[in-house]
């Protein structure tokens, strides 16, 4: 059964705060629920799904169905690490369709930065059966996606100046965003300027580290039809799984050559279609690999199709991350996948930035990278329109 | 006592790869090998994830063979705060068998300059990193993991 029109996203919310002191999880949580609801002119009455990941607290939907006073009759909490929520999209509209729930609430909430915790414990698992032989070997994150860099670099002649053409993207459009955490533009000679954290990724080829959090209400067409809020139709999803393949592990290559295909298919458009796209951008590399399994251009070629400002809005090829992305706005909870479909939603009703809307923006993509580039990911993708 | 190259831990082993750390503490590097798929199992489970049926067996690598990706670490947290730069390497492992690959594996690169010796495609060799961790509980418990040099 194809997704095509099942589902809308009928309200989208970002915290607008960078820095959370004084708050819990489970209220940030509670707080972004609000805000999506209001955003869709529903209630936490309204609901009867709900969505979230390893970000919730204690019992993870269980605890936060309680926290919040909703009874949900379908509950999800597939966790893909950053990717989790545009997983969630996909399975809020799998349940809709088959008439499991009609509002489905989907929320991520972090407080990294305040909580001083950094990236610290992200994608760390106990009991995990290949611990002992990924564990001990000082692999940040950082250095997990810079060998995938590396590795790209020796194949297809990648450049760091390529790589850094992202960041230069992503802070060209935060300058627009008051809530961004960096608003600054940088410069290719900035980013190689920097500090190097994992050769050969420097600091500004890196993600924020913020608190935050972002929720989305995924409603039926009837619902959606009754609300006053031009609603988004999710025409086509899909989810992808890449892991270390038994001591095969290609690094060149990301889970989106398997969740991108599957969403264009859905929604039956390709990525010359695309007006807007929303991508993971934990690391600048992170985005130059998704951009070409997603399809945007051919397998080595990403370094290339970065260049030139070709992902700066409004005029650029591929406009991307117009609110400033994970690289410049907000990564809230080192999990970036939510906001990537909140920019999404705010291009395809005409309400982001002017300086950076993208003109008759008709379809978009949202895609999500989780876990680590370096050993096992899980990728979603989402294609969504401004009306079917 | 032996000076490890780079910090080691107490690991969080199981019945399923405990024949990988007895041989590495025997100097060799050895892998579970499915029969059926004619394939070594990386990492080292007790199950053959391409074919699921029994036939593992345990089988010696020649402990060689070649860096497929790698990242200098400018400086290590939490209990590598006081290390790096560092070498976080892929190192594709020579499986010593006539048309079958050795499987990829996460690890460090080791030894004088290897930050700025190391490329991709160069050739390593294993080297036993291991040192002898002291506490009252357990006594002398030697802290062993499989690292490489540049050969």
């Amino acid at each position: 059964m194809s997704l095509r029109g099942k589902a809308f996203i009928a309200g989208a919310y970002e915290h607008p705060l960078r820095t959370i002191p004084g708050k819990t999880v489970a209220q940030v949580h509670a707080e972004v629920a609000a805000g999506a609801l209001a955003d869709a002119g529903l209630s936490f009455d309204d609901v009867d799904g709900y969505f979230c990941a390893g970000d919730a607290p204690g019992f993870g939907p269980l605890s936060m169905a309680e926290y919040m006073g909703i009874s949900p009759t379908h509950v999800d909490s597939t966790e893909t690490g950053g990717s989790s929520y545009l997983i969630h999209v996909q399975h809020a509209a799998e349940a809709i369709a088959a008439g499991h729930c009609k509002v489905a609430l989907i929320t991520l909430a972090g407080l990294p930065r305040s909580s001083g915790a950094g990236i610290a414990g992200a994608g760390r698992f106990g009991n995990a059966p290949e611990v002992a032989f990924e564990n001990y070997f000082g692999m940040s994150i950082v250095a997990g996606y810079a060998m995938a860099a590396r590795r790209h670099m020796h194949e297809f002649g990648t450049t760091s100046a390529q790589l850094a053409e992202i960041k230069v993207a992503a802070s060209v459009h935060a300058q627009h965003n008051p809530n961004a955490f960096l608003r600054d533009v940088v410069t290719i000679d900035d980013v190689l300027a920097s500090r190097m954290v994992a050769d050969p990724l420097h600091m500004l080829d890196c993600c924020v580290v913020t608190d935050g959090g972002g929720a989305l209400v995924v409603v039926a067409p009837e619902i959606a039809r009754s609300l006053d809020r031009h609603c988004i139709p999710v025409l086509g999803t899909g989810t992808g799984v890449k892991h270390v393949d038994n001591g095969h592990i290609d690094l060149t290559y990301t889970a989106a050559a398997q969740s991108g295909p599957r969403a264009f298919a859905e929604a039956g458009v390709s990525p010359v279609d695309i007006d807007y796209a929303s991508i993971y951008d934990s690391f600048t590399i992170t985005v130059l690999l998704a951009l070409e399994d997603l399809g945007f251009c051919a397998k080595g070629d990403g370094g290339r199709f970065v260049s030139d400002g070709a992902l700066q809005a409004p005029f650029g090829k591929l406009p991307f991350n117009t609110d400033g992305g994970g690289l410049c706005n907000n990564h809230p909870s080192n999990r970036g996948g939510m906001t990537k479909v909140i920019e999404a939603v705010r291009q395809l009703r005409s309400e982001a930035h002017p300086a950076v809307q993208v003109p008759d923006c008709e379809i978009a993509v949202a895609h999500g990278t989780g876990g680590n580039l370096a050993t096992r990911m899980g990728s979603a993708t989402l294609i969504l329109g401004r009306s079917l | 006592m032996n000076t490890p190259f780079l910090p080691l831990a107490d690991l969080e082993t199981s019945h399923e790869n405990q024949p990988f750390w007895d041989a590495l503490r025997e100097g060799r590097v050895s892998l579970p090998f499915c029969a059926n798929c004619n394939a070594f199992v990386w990492y080292p489970r007790a199950i053959c994830p391409a074919c699921h049926r029994d036939g593992i067996a345990w089988r010696d690598l020649p402990g060689t063979g070649r860096v497929y990706s790698y990242s200098i670490v400018s400086k290590g947290t939490g209990r590598w705060k006081e290390s790096g730069p560092y070498v976080v390497a892929y190192v594709q492992l020579d499986s010593g068998l006539d048309g079958i690959e050795g499987p990829r594996v996460l690890t460090n690169i080791v030894g004088d300059d290897v930050q700025q010796k190391v490329k991709v495609d160069a050739r390593v060799r294993a080297v036993v990193d291991r040192d002898v961790k002291h506490d009252a509980k357990n006594g002398d418990v030697e802290r062993i993991l499989l690292r490489f040099t540049l050969a």
